[in-house]
C-alpha cells in the first residue's frame, strides 16, 4: 500500500532521515521503533507530504505522491495524527472532528469506500453506508467517532484546549478518522498518557485495525507497539537498520538491550 | 454636543472598523502587518467614483439610482478583491518562508508601488464623488445626523455580523480559525492552507473597498493619499482590540472613532488625527495585546 524508497529529508541544515526504506501492506499494523530524534516524526511528516524530500520516492497505491501538497495526500486517504496531538485549542471538540472532515465537506473523496473506518462502521452495524448529502455522511461520521469515544460527545461544546491529554489523543485520532482514511500514520500517541489511558488507545488501534485500516505507528514505547504491530522497523539516525515480525523484533536480544530496558 | 459627537464617532468608526478587520484577519493567518491594506481601502474609494461616474454619464443613474448604486458597490468590491488576491500571490507568498521582517519590507513596498500607481493613473489632485445620492438630515432634540450617517453605521454593522457569522458557522470560516491556530495541523486535515490565505485576502479586501466608498460618498473627496492615514488608523484599531481577534478589531473600530470624535469635540479638533497615535503609544505601553487579544506563548 505504503512504500518509502530510499527516502532522504532534510530539516533546517540536518539531514534527519537518510536513505529510509519501508513497506506498509494493506491491512497491516506498522510499528516504527527509534530512539528520540532518530527520524521517525520526519519520516511521517514526509509521507504526509509536509517535509519534501531530497532524494527518493513515497509511493502510495502505485503513485508516486513525493512533492504532492499536504492537502491532496490526505484526499488519497492517508491521514496523520502528528506528535503532540496539535488540537485546535479555541475550537470547540465537536469542530475540531468537523475539520478532520474538511474534504468532505466538498464532495472531493470518490476514493475510500469499504475500507478503514467505514469498512468497520459497515461491519458493525450490519448495514451499508451509502453516500449521500455530505452533511449526512459528517453526522454518520460523528456517530461513529463517538461511539468510539463517548467522552468526546459530552464534551462536544467544549474548547479543545481544555480537554484532559488523554481525551487530546481521542480527540487527536478522531480527527484523523474523520476523513475516512485507508492509512493512518501515528506519531507516539501514547506520549505523556497515563497507562490506563495509553490500554486504552492502544485497544483502539487494534479494534480500528480489526475494521480494516492501515497503520503506521510511530512509538518510543517499544514493547506495546511491537507487541501490537505485524511487522516492525527499526530506525536509528535516520536509517533503517532492522525491520522484521514484531514477535522476533521483541526478542531479539540487541533490541531489548536497546529499546526495551532489559 | 454629547450624543452628537457620539455619532459622528460611530460613523467613522464604523469605517475603521471595517478596514481593521483586514489588518487583524491576515495577522491572525499570517503574522503579517499588511501595510498595503489601507491603499486597497484608496483604491476602493476610486474605484466607487469610477463606476458611478460611468453609470451616471451612461444614464443608469438617472434610471435608477438604487441599481447603479448597487452595481457600483458590486463591482468595486470585486475588483478590490482582485487587488487584495494579486498582492498576496506576488508580494507575500514567494516570501512565506522567509523571514519576517521581508514580507513586512514587502509589503511597504507594494503600498508605495500603489499609491504611485494611483497618482499616475488618476492624478495628483482631488476627485469629487458625483452627487447622485439625495442626503437627508434628521433633526431632534439638538442632534444633527444625515442620511449616510445611518447608512454608514448600519452597512458597517450589518458586515460585520456578516462576517461574524461566516468565520463562526461556516466550514471555510472554521478553516480560518484553524489556520490561524495551527497551520501544520489544518494542512494534515486536507485544508489548503493557499486557499484559505487567498479567501482571508479577499474577504478583507472586499470590506475595504466597502469602507473606501462610503468615506468617498461621506466627505465627497478622494485623494491618493487617503489610504495611508486611515491605514494606520485602522492598524490602531485592530491594535487597539487585540491584533488577531475578530471582534477586537470591531470594537476596536468603534472605541477609536469615539476617541477620535469627542476628543475633537472637546479637547481641540486640531489634533484629531494625533488622538489615534496617542492612543496607540498609550496600548502599546500599558497593554500590548490590546482589549480581547491574549498574550500567546508562539506557536510550534
Amino acid at each position: 500500500m505504503l512504500k518509502l524508497e530510499n527516502i532522504h529529508t532534510s530539516y533546517g541544515h540536518i539531514e534527519a532521515v537518510r536513505g529510509t526504506n519501508l513497506e506498509i501492506r494493506k491491512g497491516e499494523i506498522v510499528s516504527l521503533i527509534g530512539s528520540n530524534g532518530a527520524g521517525k516524526s520526519t519520516t511521517l511528516m514526509t509521507i504526509s507530504g509536509i517535509l519534501r524530500p531530497v532524494k527518493g520516492k513515497v509511493i502510495f497505491e502505485g503513485r508516486e505522491i513525493q512533492g504532492l501538497s499536504p492537502h491532496k495526500i490526505v484526499s488519497m486517504g492517508v491521514s496523520q495524527v502528528p506528535e503532540g496531538r496539535r488540537i485546535f485549542p479555541k475550537l470547540t471538540v465537536r469542530e475540531n472532528l468537523e475539520m478532520g472532515a474538511y474534504l468532505k465537506g466538498k464532495g472531493q473523496r470518490a476514493k475510500g469506500k469499504g475500507s478503514g473506518v467505514k469498512g468497520q462502521e459497515a461491519r458493525g452495524k450490519g448495514e451499508d453506508t451509502s453516500r449521500g448529502d455530505s452533511r449526512i455522511a459528517l453526522a454518520e461520521q460523528l456517530d461513529h467517532i463517538f461511539n468510539l469515544f463517548p467522552v468526546l460527545k459530552e464534551r462536544q461544546k467544549q474548547l479543545g484546549g481544555t480537554l484532559s491529554g488523554g481525551e487530546q489523543q481521542m480527540l487527536a485520532i478522531g480527527r484523523a478518522l474523520m476523513s475516512g482514511p485507508e492509512l493512518l500514520l501515528l506519531d507516539e500517541p501514547s506520549l505523556g498518557l497515563a497507562p490506563i489511558i495509553v490500554i486504552k488507545i492502544f485497544k483502539t488501534i487494534r479494534e480500528l485495525n480489526a475494521g480494516g485500516l492501515t497503520i503506521l505507528l510511530v512509538e518510543q514505547n517499544a514493547k506495546a507497539a511491537l507487541r501490537l504491530a505485524h511487522r516492525g522497523y527499526v530506525i536509528e539516525s535516520g536509517r533503517v537498520t532492522r525491520e522484521g515480525i514484531g514477535k522476533e523484533l521483541l526478542d531479539d536480544p540487541a533490541i531489548k538491550r536497546a529499546y526495551l530496558g532489559e | 454636543m454629547f450624543l452628537q459627537q457620539i455619532i459622528n464617532g460611530l460613523t467613522v468608526g464604523g469605517v475603521y472598523a471595517l478596514i481593521a478587520l483586514g489588518y487583524t484577519m491576515v495577522y491572525g493567518i499570517l503574522e503579517l502587518i499588511n501595510f498595503a491594506h489601507g491603499e486597497i481601502y484608496m483604491i476602493g474609494a476610486y474605484l466607487g467614483i469610477i463606476f458611478l461616474g460611468i453609470f451616471t454619464t451612461a444614464g443608469l443613474t438617472q434610471y435608477s439610482l438604487p441599481l447603479s448604486l448597487f452595481l457600483t458597490v458590486v463591482l468595486s468590491v470585486l475588483f478590490c478583491s482582485a487587488y487584495g488576491f494579486t498582492v498576496e500571490k506576488l508580494a507575500y507568498k514567494p516570501l512565506r518562508n522567509a523571514p519576517r521582517l521581508n514580507p513586512l519590507i514587502s509589503a511597504i513596498g507594494v503600498s508605495i508601488f500603489l499609491q504611485n500607481y494611483v497618482m499616475l493613473t488618476q492624478g495628483a489632485t482631488d476627485k469629487v464623488f458625483p452627487h447622485v445620492l439625495p442626503v437627508t438630515t434628521i433633526e431632534f432634540s439638538g442632534i444633527t445626523m444625515t442620511s449616510l450617517q445611518i447608512i454608514i453605521i448600519v452597512v458597517s454593522l450589518l458586515l460585520m455580523a456578516g462576517l461574524h457569522l461566516f468565520i463562526m458557522k461556516t466550514r471555510t470560516g472554521k478553516a480560518m480559525r484553524a489556520v490561524a491556530q495551527d497551520k501544520v495541523m489544518a494542512s494534515l486535515l486536507g485544508i489548503d492552507i493557499d486557499r484559505i490565505i487567498s479567501v482571508t485576502f479577499i474577504i478583507g479586501s472586499g470590506l475595504a473597498a466597502v469602507a473606501g466608498l462610503m468615506v468617498a460618498m461621506y466627505y465627497g473627496l478622494v485623494n491618493y493619499s487617503i489610504g495611508y492615514i486611515a491605514g494606520i488608523k485602522a492598524f490602531t484599531a485592530a491594535v487597539l482590540g487585540g491584533i488577531g481577534s475578530v471582534p477586537g478589531a470591531m470594537i476596536g473600530g468603534f472605541v477609536l472613532g469615539l476617541i477620535e470624535s469627542l476628543g475633537a469635540g472637546y479637547l481641540s479638533s486640531e489634533y484629531k488625527d494625533a488622538y489615534a497615535f496617542i492612543v496607540l503609544i498609550l496600548i502599546l505601553m500599558v497593554k500590548p495585546t490590546g482589549l480581547l487579544g491574549k498574550s500567546e506563548g508562539h506557536k510550534p
